[in-house]
């Protein structure tokens, strides 16, 4: 029997990557290409939708090749993808009306600012879960729609679709103008602010807050199923899951019951904790968010936290102080030390985001002695990273009242032993590295591959997932306490730093998300 | 005897130009200063870059001495960019054969553990990194010692502690065992250091076939070996060409 394979495609904010798994969740091959990053003026960036296209119109049979596989072999295909970023297109020629708009981006910070002055602005965290920010994607819709001239007119009689980068390529491997199918997944249409995050429906009022037509969007389908049958790429497969990046890291950590957590360390940090099936609110600054939905089932749940900065404060040890010579020996000159010799770095380069959410805040070396080696600042530098992650793990708790059993850790700083040590240490909870390290990529699949019945069920995927690595915390209780109290008061030290009276804060820095709920 | 290699000598010429300002120079420069033509002095230059020994500025695109020619007597490599560089290919490893996959340099005469991955089944297992091993008894430390004469020079001479009964306490013995390794690209440890286990590994390389450290997997002898006891030949084909994507990253292509 031949073997067959699931694809994933993760199409991400740097590269676009296809990923065949076999059966038992291993890599078979992997092909990439990164696309270009476009800054048209400050706090704008931007993507071409049809360099993305064409990007995955390459890797998609490289990694088909690699494997030595046909487009018959592949049982499904499931796509994970930079969440929020958007793209208008014409539903009549394909092609794309203007650049996409990226997550990052931050123009419509302004346009923001005047909604939520409307009377009726409370409306959106009571209906989405996610606070009224420039981050998500229908602020970039009307932004796109006000700023070309015509487009509204167009938007309203049909003649124009809008996704995020998921939809785009759904409707482009299923025919594109010759009877594309057009649709979102619930984890992706939940990251716009105009769907109802319990009914996972758009919702009327919230079309109209934004002034958004409904003739543009997406139908919300569930986040495994098949949505229609490619036919271009690989012509005939089945196009079976999609999910936004970080759910789909949730899903193939295998975060499928109530307080399973996982974080993905780069950059930034995201935490992503399964609450179940009923959306819990956040009181501490987390995003409440659709984790999953597999066919029929309930929809599951999470509660998110994001942290700006962690691996780019290793980048900037590397790169503006010149202390090492590549990230990973950060390692090397933190062991040269005992421990963090009183200094402690809060990273709030642009503000600190969950759980504190002040965008005035701006980082700060405190606790300098002449003792203060450049070993001690290494120290302090890998452990705000298990700080911040300390904080919005309490933060999670406080909201749901689940405890982690054990955190589930993915990305490049989980390479690095005496973070993933500390971490355990300061959250007194085991930290787990999965042996693939492609967690969103896998997540993909994973849902492809159970909408199609290539696996069973959540019990199968759950036997695939194997640890590579544990950390188990060994942290007196006592000085795990007193730390987190020098760590709370750096913080402290970290606030009202920028003063409104004296210039304005410069781009993106963290917005408060308000309450929610 | 062959004669002197040209390109060599053109080689410390330049590091010894660049030694002997204080700033940076230019290609055109350095190819003025030592008769050299141009593209002559740019390729000596990129491979210099490639293996350290000179930097280039990347806005003036000129040339000075490299960190790595001021820590020519330290170890080049940092042990945790080794990790952070073979992660995926150790998983990779594991994953494919089953078993669990450690990597290991040289250190004071011993096996320093640097990573390891767990046995893919979830039993419990501790991780052991920074643990120390004997480079006699194991797969690893043969790995190594049969890359680095310095090693070899260290061991000589000291007595080989016997761990099991098949543990090589011989020096003759031992050094016909690493002319094996050499010969064959890999080692392996059969009921050496501890009753019931057996290990594969194999040579990770740098910049001109320099050994780094060594990748391999260990585990109970009946699932790596025959019942003659000899290593699986899927399992060594997994461990060499873990080894081999490895020093691919650190730019030992050849092997």
């Amino acid at each position: 029997m031949t073997e067959r394979y699931v694809m994933s495609i993760d199409q991400g904010t740097t590269s676009t990557r296809c990923i065949l798994f076999d059966h038992s969740g291993r890599l078979v091959s992997v092909a990439q290409r990164e696309h270009r990053q476009y800054f048209p003026r400050p706090g704008w960036v931007e993507h071409d939708p049809m360099e993305i296209w064409r990007n995955l119109e390459r890797v998609a049979p490289q990694a088909l090749a690699q494997a030595g596989a046909s487009p018959e072999q592949i049982a499904a295909v499931g796509i994970a993808n930079q969440r929020e970023t958007t793209v208008l297109w014409d539903r009549i020629t394909g092609a794309p009306i203007g650049r996409a708009l990226v997550w990052q981006d931050t123009r419509t910070e302004g346009l923001v600012e005047e909604l939520s002055r409307a009377p009726d602005a409370s409306l959106v965290p009571d209906r989405t879960g996610l606070p009224l920010a420039a981050y998500f994607s229908a602020p970039r819709i009307r932004w796109m729609l006000d700023a070309t001239p015509g487009l509204r007119g167009r938007a309203e009689r049909g003649e124009v679709l809008v996704g995020t980068m998921e939809s785009w390529l759904i409707w482009n491997l299923t025919g594109g103008p010759d009877g594309g199918v057009h649709v979102t997944d619930a984890t992706n249409a939940g990251r716009t602010l105009l769907m109802d995050v319990r009914s996972l429906t758009w919702d009327d009022e919230l079309l109209a807050f934004f002034d958004v037509p409904r003739a543009i969007l997406p139908e919300i389908r569930s986040s495994a199923e098949v949505y229609g049958t490619a036919r271009r790429v690989f012509p005939g497969t089945r196009i079976a899951a999609a999910l936004g990046d970080q759910q789909a890291a949730l899903f193939g950590q295998t975060c499928f019951s109530a307080g399973e957590t996982k974080c993905t360390y780069g950059t930034g940090a995201f935490l992503l904790m399964n609450t179940g099936t009923t959306p819990v609110g956040s009181g501490h600054g987390l995003l409440t968010t659709v984790g999953y939905k597999i066919g029929d089932d309930p929809a599951v749940y999470a509660l998110e936290g994001s942290i700006a900065v962690t691996g780019a404060l290793v980048q900037w040890v590397r790169d503006g102080l010149g202390l090492i010579g590549s990230a990973p020996e950060i390692e090397t000159l933190a062991r040269s030390v005992e421990d963090n010799g009183g200094c402690y770095v809060v990273p709030a380069f642009s503000g600190l985001f969950a759980p504190h959410w002040r965008g005035e805040a701006r980082g700060v070396v405190v606790g300098l002695t002449s003792y203060i080696t450049k070993g001690h600042l290494a120290r302090a530098v890998l452990e705000a990273t298990g700080w911040q992650t300390r904080e919005v793990v309490d933060a999670m708790y406080r909201d749901s009242g689940l405890g982690i059993g054990e955190l589930k850790v993915d990305g490049g700083m989980t390479a690095d032993n005496l973070l993933m040590q500390f971490v355990a240490d300061v959250l007194n909870v085991p930290v787990a590295r999965p042996m693939v390290a492609e967690t969103v990529s896998l997540g993909a699949a994973y849902a492809a591959g159970l909408a199609v019945g290539y696996w069973a069920d959540l019990e199968g995927l759950r036997r695939n997932w194997h640890r590579a690595a544990r950390w188990v915390p060994s942290m007196d209780p006592h000085r795990r306490g007193a730390e987190y109290r020098n760590w709370r008061s750096a913080v402290e030290r970290s606030l009202n730093w920028i003063r409104s009276d004296v210039a304005p804060p410069d781009h993106g820095v963290a917005a408060p998300p308000g309450r929610l709920r | 005897m062959p004669g002197p290699v040209q390109s060599i000598e053109r080689a410390a010429a330049i590091l010894r130009l660049l030694a002997a300002g204080t700033g940076r120079l230019g290609v055109g420069e350095i190819a003025a200063s030592l008769g050299l033509a141009r593209g002559t002095a740019h390729g000596i230059l990129r491979t210099l870059e490639r293996v350290g020994f000179v930097e280039q500025d990347r806005d003036s695109g000129k040339y000075q001495l490299g960190a790595a020619l001021l820590h020519l007597g330290s170890s080049y490599l940092d042990v945790n960019e080794l990790r952070s560089r073979a992660l995926n290919w150790a998983d990779a490893l594991a994953a494919r054969s089953g078993e669990a996959v450690r990597i290991g340099t040289l250190l004071e005469g011993r096996v320093l553990v640097v990573h390891h991955v767990f046995r893919p089944d979830d039993t419990l297992q501790t991780l052991d990194v920074g643990a120390l091993l004997p480079l006699h008894a194991t797969a690893l430390g043969k790995a190594l010692l049969a890359h680095d004469a310095n090693a070899v020079a260290a061991v000589r001479g000291t007595e080989l502690e016997t761990f099991c009964r098949r543990t090589v306490t011989d020096h003759r013995e031992l050094s016909r065992a690493l002319a094996r390794v050499r010969e064959n690209g890999w080692a392996a440890e059969v009921e050496e250091l501890s009753i019931g286990e057996a290990a594969i590994a194999a040579p990770i390389r740098g910049h001109g076939g320099l050994v780094v450290g060594a990748i391999g997997i260990s585990g109970a002898v009946e699932r790596l070996c025959d019942a003659r006891r000899v290593p699986d030949a899927r399992l060594v084909g997994y461990v060499r060409d873990a080894a081999r994507a490895v020093s691919r990253e650190f730019g030992g292509s050849r092997w």
